[in-house]
């Protein structure tokens, strides 16, 4: 079982949260000018590779925060948590 | 090549079994081929084996990173179907499904295919509606659908929980009669040994490392045993699809994740049909060892593990134990897993690419192995003639940019959230 240190509650097991996938992902800005490629990129397109990976996760059982956690897509070794707003660095 | 027979079975039975042919052989790489297949599972063995049969196509090699049979195809719950409600998947299915009828003959193999029947249930009257639907599409494309009622339900698995006062009561369900199991190695196994008698270099340990592009035209594939050009690449690689796409500077409409299945200890027989639950998402059938074969959702976060955690195990099997409660009695056996390559609207991809000479076969979600001949048969067309066939039209990789899906659920982008 993962367990995932939310940036608000601490250590906290799988369980607690659900998945919201790549992380790196970038909506088209708004009111701009957008490609049929850019939001094929935006909507369906995913790098999905393996090892390091920046993935969205919901603390769903706990305080229903988005999290953002950088987890090894092999080992599921998690490297870093940040809160949504925090950029990844 | 030697003909199994059971003539052939006595006769080295005679001879304790030191004299049988070896299968395929152990070739090195030639400089060059005609067609390259990357990736020696269920579909690249069989892309080869139709490429030889049906387009005479035989200066073929597959190359394996590990051994031929050892994904996807080697650990998989063995189900074939076609109970599809939309056109594209239900005629490529059905297709299929004739492949499979005539599969032990055609490979001089016994793939052990028992076509036992799958029913999926239905919980509510709604599900009831769905499933008549579904039923009626089906038939409407010449595939055999029976709508169940509760009580021809349980006259087929009385085993399964009929008790009134549950969570999901069994409403009905609908069946495929033709649908059923076969035997998953034998597949791999018996096209790997009708390629190779047909010319086909089977090459395994051999990794992809980069490929040779220019102009926009494939000339040949990096390898870690050395350089091997073809006017002509297949991708066959399921679960590492999205690491071959890096090297091609490609992103995908895939993501990989991670299934688990599990078998438990063997028992007497119990259950002569495939069956899945219409709550949620697990499906068993019992092999011939008597072990019941389950399976149910992904892990649901991006995977290249092969390995599962058990949080879902536990989620699957309490879903198994609501809808048969004499699961629970048993102990289990195996549990493993496979990573999967998801595609975004939950249909395969087989299509060319905007790279000429390089093709793509990919997206398989749950659904790879039933799928393995038709596969193998549409991607070798495809490669052969350089356009797609009428089954695989549907199957193209640009259809999430022209929105043309095909979205057999009806659960929209990011089938793993569900």
């Amino acid at each position: 079982m993962l367990h995932i240190k939310c940036p608000h509650c601490g250590m906290r097991s799988q369980n607690e949260f659900s998945y919201g996938g790549d992380a790196s992902v970038k909506r088209p800005q708004l009111g701009s000018e957008v490609s049929d490629q850019d939001w094929d990129n935006f909507v369906y397109n995913r790098k999905s590779l393996r090892g390091k990976h920046w993935e969205l996760w919901q603390h769903l059982s706990g305080c229903r925060q988005w999290i953002k956690v950088e987890r090894d897509t092999a080992t599921h070794e998690i490297f870093k948590t940040l809160k949504a707003s925090e950029e990844i660095s | 090549m030697q003909k199994y027979s059971v003539f052939s079975l006595v006769k080295n039975a005679l001879s304790n079994h030191e004299n049988w042919d070896l299968a395929w052989k152990d070739p090195t790489p030639k400089k060059e081929y005609d067609v390259v297949i990357i990736g020696g599972g269920g579909h690249g063995l069989a892309t080869a084996y139709y490429l030889a049969k049906e387009h005479n196509i035989t200066n073929v090699a597959i190359i394996e990173k590990g051994w031929i049979g050892g994904g996807n195809v080697g650990r998989n719950t063995t189900i074939i179907r076609s109970n599809y409600m939309h056109d594209d998947n239900a005629l490529f299915s059905e297709f299929g499904m004739d492949l499979w009828r005539k599969m032990s003959q055609d490979l001089n193999y016994n793939v052990m295919f028992s076509p036992r029947g799958i029913i999926n249930l239905a919980h509510s009257d709604a599900q009831m509606n769905i499933y008549a639907r579904r039923g009626n599409s089906m038939r409407l494309n010449g595939i055999d659908a029976v709508l169940l009622n509760r009580e021809q339900v349980q006259e087929i698995i009385p085993m399964a929980d009929f008790s009134e006062n549950v969570r999901f009561p069994i409403f009905g369900g609908l069946m495929q009669p033709s649908a059923g199991t076969a035997r998953h190695d034998a597949v791999a196994w018996g096209y790997a040994r009708q390629a190779d008698s047909m010319g086909v270099d089977i090459i395994q340990n051999c990794e992809v490392i980069g490929f040779d592009i220019s102009a926009g035209k494939i000339n040949g594939v990096r390898t870690s045993r050395g350089d091997i050009k073809a006017k002509k690449i297949g991708l066959c690689v399921a679960g590492s699809t999205n690491i071959l796409a890096e090297k091609l500077n490609m992103t995908l409409p895939i993501e990989t994740h991670l299934l688990q299945a599990c078998v438990s200890e063997p028992v007497k027989p119990v259950l002569d049909k495939v069956v899945t639950f219409g709550a949620g998402h697990f499906y068993i059938s019992q092999s011939d060892k008597g072990e019941m074969v389950m399976g149910g959702d992904l892990d649901g976060y991006n995977s290249y593990a092969q390995r599962g955690n058990l949080p879902t195990l536990q989620h699957v099997l309490t879903e198994g134990i609501a809808m048969m409660p004499f699961l629970s009695k048993l102990k289990m056996l195996r549990t493993w897993g496979g990573i999967m390559d998801m595609s975004m609207d939950g249909s395969p991809i087989i299509d060319k690419t905007h790279i000429e000479g390089l093709y793509l076969n990919c997206g398989w979600c749950y659904g790879g192995f039933k799928a393995t001949p038709a596969s193998g048969w549409t991607f070798a067309h495809t490669i052969a003639q350089d356009r797609v066939h009428d089954l695989n039209a549907g199957y193209s990789l640009n259809r999430f940019n022209t929105g043309y899906l095909l979205d057999e659920k009806g659960l929209g982008t990011k089938t793993w959230i569900s």
